[in-house]
């Protein structure tokens, strides 16, 4: 059994509720950061853990916290990213639905050290059942003198509220959730000013996402370099997992950084192998964005060593060859899995999805969604393959936010690596029913 | 449809302590969780005089409630069903028979996605990934996540919201999670 940070009381009885959290240590980095620690000082700890941003790009969190501008008399903000939209991805749900208070009790801690008297958590509107589950943990912690004015008697004072999106892949960029907060809709600004300078109503704000923030309370309790201990190299500490597709035990997992990618999808702790006996065909390994990479090239790099859970070992090889570990979305495909009906779904998403500010995702995302329609129906034209590679290419790169980005390199992934499986789509149409998913239901 | 658009004042308070969270004159910001409860008052869609009505509320105009209004997937502009299905077709509900699901929702109810059955009574979405992919194939009803279906499971829930009767809300306090 790895280390478990996040999850290690997950299965006690009553852990969603305020008195059972603190009986097994809960709100204790409350107490040790407001009595004991400067706020730069836990800065520094968060520095020193090498806790990067676990909602996908995995930037320094403590990094980005030194980055907050702090003028005189203007209000700072901590806004928590809980809008959880990449597909693939179920671990912040599942966190906050199981162990609110984990994430309430890191709130408070870094909005202490980053000087933030009120702070709030944007989740995605579909979760609205979970922003119940957060507003009772709020309403205990309140009546416990954990929030509000002089928390635990000491000078410092703090709100949290939850604000309810309503249905937008787009507003987990970050601007894009600062102006969907502010009553509009989620078109992402052009930066900079990044939003550490000008973030909500214009004043200096930090925003993470739900897992590092809750990563916070370990991290203070016991130091950067204790964090920084768990893990391998530059991937510091432990990362949630929510694996899903043709795998015996979908669910959400929390992984020391550093095992295998063999061992978490073949092992009983975590996946427990592919479903049915079948055999892996290929992993989407953080999220759609993230290139898809085929069995032989997820399980070990093309230098033949062993591919691990990691920041860094997921990327070598850079896209060529490699993919990124992202939000931690990991979706296993088996032998029959159509790759191309599976980017078509992809492709859907992203068009559905694009804000519409820039053309060429606005434009670019629409016609990769239809060309890929017409592959999937037998009415694939010669040349689409290409077709589809040079849109991507004209995508990326090309646009204010990364959704650009995350359109394009799914379809440049599939091309790269399955290539024939599109020719054979357009070459023999009367073979796609072959070809056709169906996943037999236990009825 | 003959209902008055104006909130009692239950509501009206509810509105007011959500106003109250964000700095004087950023009431704008209540925007998106005021229209959440609009629709689930005012039979589930957004009609352009409740869209005036939460403009008055939040003291704005009525195309910034419009252009908040026609952006995001989860506010309805035209008449729906008491429950929305909404079906997940992305990749791994995808993966594990999403479109099965589909298939014998519009079969079972006679209707295709999109529309609306004739007693009123559902209405059919595909949607994409609501971030419930560990329990695909799933559909959100309301506020509840139905997750691991299976077709005897699929009309298990059909024939219990249809015994229900009632319309279902993102806002309900009442929901069911499988998870």
């Amino acid at each position: 059994m790895g280390k478990k940070i996040l999850l290690e009381h997950i299965n006690v009885p009553g852990i969603k509720s305020l008195d059972v959290y603190r009986q097994n240590g809960g709100y204790a980095s409350v107490e040790k950061a407001l009595k004991t620690m400067a706020p730069d000082v836990i800065v520094e700890e968060v520095k020193k853990s090498g806790l990067r941003g676990r909602g996908g790009a995995g930037f320094p969190t403590g990094m980005k916290w030194s980055f907050l501008a702090k003028p005189e008399g203007v209000e700072r903000y901590l806004v928590v990213n809980a809008d959880e939209s990449e597909p693939g991805t179920f671990k912040d749900r599942y966190l906050m639905e199981k162990i609110p208070h984990i994430l309430l009790e890191g709130m408070i801690t870094s909005s202490f050290a980053l000087g933030a008297k009120t702070s709030c958590i944007y989740i995605r509107g579909e979760y609205f059942y979970v922003s119940r589950i957060l507003e009772a943990a709020i309403e205990e912690a309140y009546a416990a003198g954990l929030l509000g004015k002089n928390i635990l008697g000491t000078n410092f004072s703090h709100d949290i509220f939850v604000q309810v999106g309503a249905g937008a892949y787009i507003c987990g960029e970050e601007t894009a959730l600062l102006e969907s907060l502010e009553g509009k809709r989620g078109n992402p600004r052009i930066k900079p000013p990044f939003p550490a300078v000008a973030g909500l109503y214009g004043c200096p704000t930090v925003v993470n996402n739900v897992e590092t923030i809750a990563s916070v309370p370990y991290i203070v309790m016991n130091g950067g370099d204790d964090y920084a201990k768990i893990g391998i190299g530059r991937s510091t500490g432990t990362k949630l997992i929510s694996a899903s597709g043709h795998i015996n035990k979908p669910g959400v997992y929390e992984i020391e950084m550093g095992i295998t990618v063999e061992d978490f999808i073949y092992s009983e702790e975590y996946c427990g192998g592919i479903l049915n006996g079948k055999k892996l065909k290929a992993v989407v390994a953080g999220g759609s964005s993230v290139p898809i990479l085929p069995a032989e090239l997820i399980l070990r790099t093309e230098k033949g060593e062993p591919r691990l859970m990691s920041y860094e070992s997921l990327s070598d090889g850079g896209f060529a060859t490699g993919t990124m570990l992202g939000s931690g979305g990991f979706m296993v495909y088996d032998e029959t899995t159509s790759i191309v009906k599976n980017l078509y779904t992809f492709a859907r998403f992203y068009h559905h999805e694009s804000c519409g500010q820039c053309s060429p995702c606005r434009e670019g995302t629409g016609w990769m969604e239809k060309i890929l329609h017409r592959i999937v129906e037998g009415h694939g034209k010669h040349g689409d393959t290409d077709l589809l590679w040079d849109i991507q290419r004209k995508i990326e790169g090309n646009t204010i936010c990364p959704l650009g980005d995350a359109a394009a390199w799914p379809v440049a992934s599939a091309i790269r690596h399955f290539r024939a499986e599109f020719e054979e789509y357009i070459n023999h149409p009367e073979r796609i029913k072959e070809f056709k998913h169906l996943q037999e239901l236990v009825s | 449809m003959s209902k008055e658009i104006k909130f009692n004042e239950e509501t009206i308070a509810l509105v007011n302590k959500i106003i109250k969270r964000y700095p004087e004159g950023k009431q704008k910001s209540a925007l998106l969780p005021v229209l959440h409860i609009a629709q689930a008052e005012f039979d589930g869609w957004l009609s352009p005089e409740t869209m005036e009505y939460v403009a008055s509320l939040l003291r704005i105009k009525p195309v910034e409630v419009f252009e908040v209004a026609s952006f995001y997937s989860m506010y309805n502009l035209k008449p729906v069903g008491k429950c929305i299905l909404e079906v997940c077709r992305t990749s791994s509900c995808w993966s594990r028979g999403s479109e099965d699901i589909i298939k014998h929702l519009e079969k079972k109810l006679g209707i295709k996605v999109g529309e609306t059955s004739k007693d009123g009574m559902f209405t059919i979405k595909s949607v994409e990934c609501l971030g419930s992919c560990g329990g695909a194939p799933m559909l959100q009803c309301g506020a509840s996540f139905h997750e691991n279906l299976t077709l005897d499971k699929l009309d298990n829930i059909v024939e219990n919201y249809r015994v229900e009767g009632k319309r279902k809300s993102y806002t309900d306090q009442d929901f069911k999670n499988t998870l």
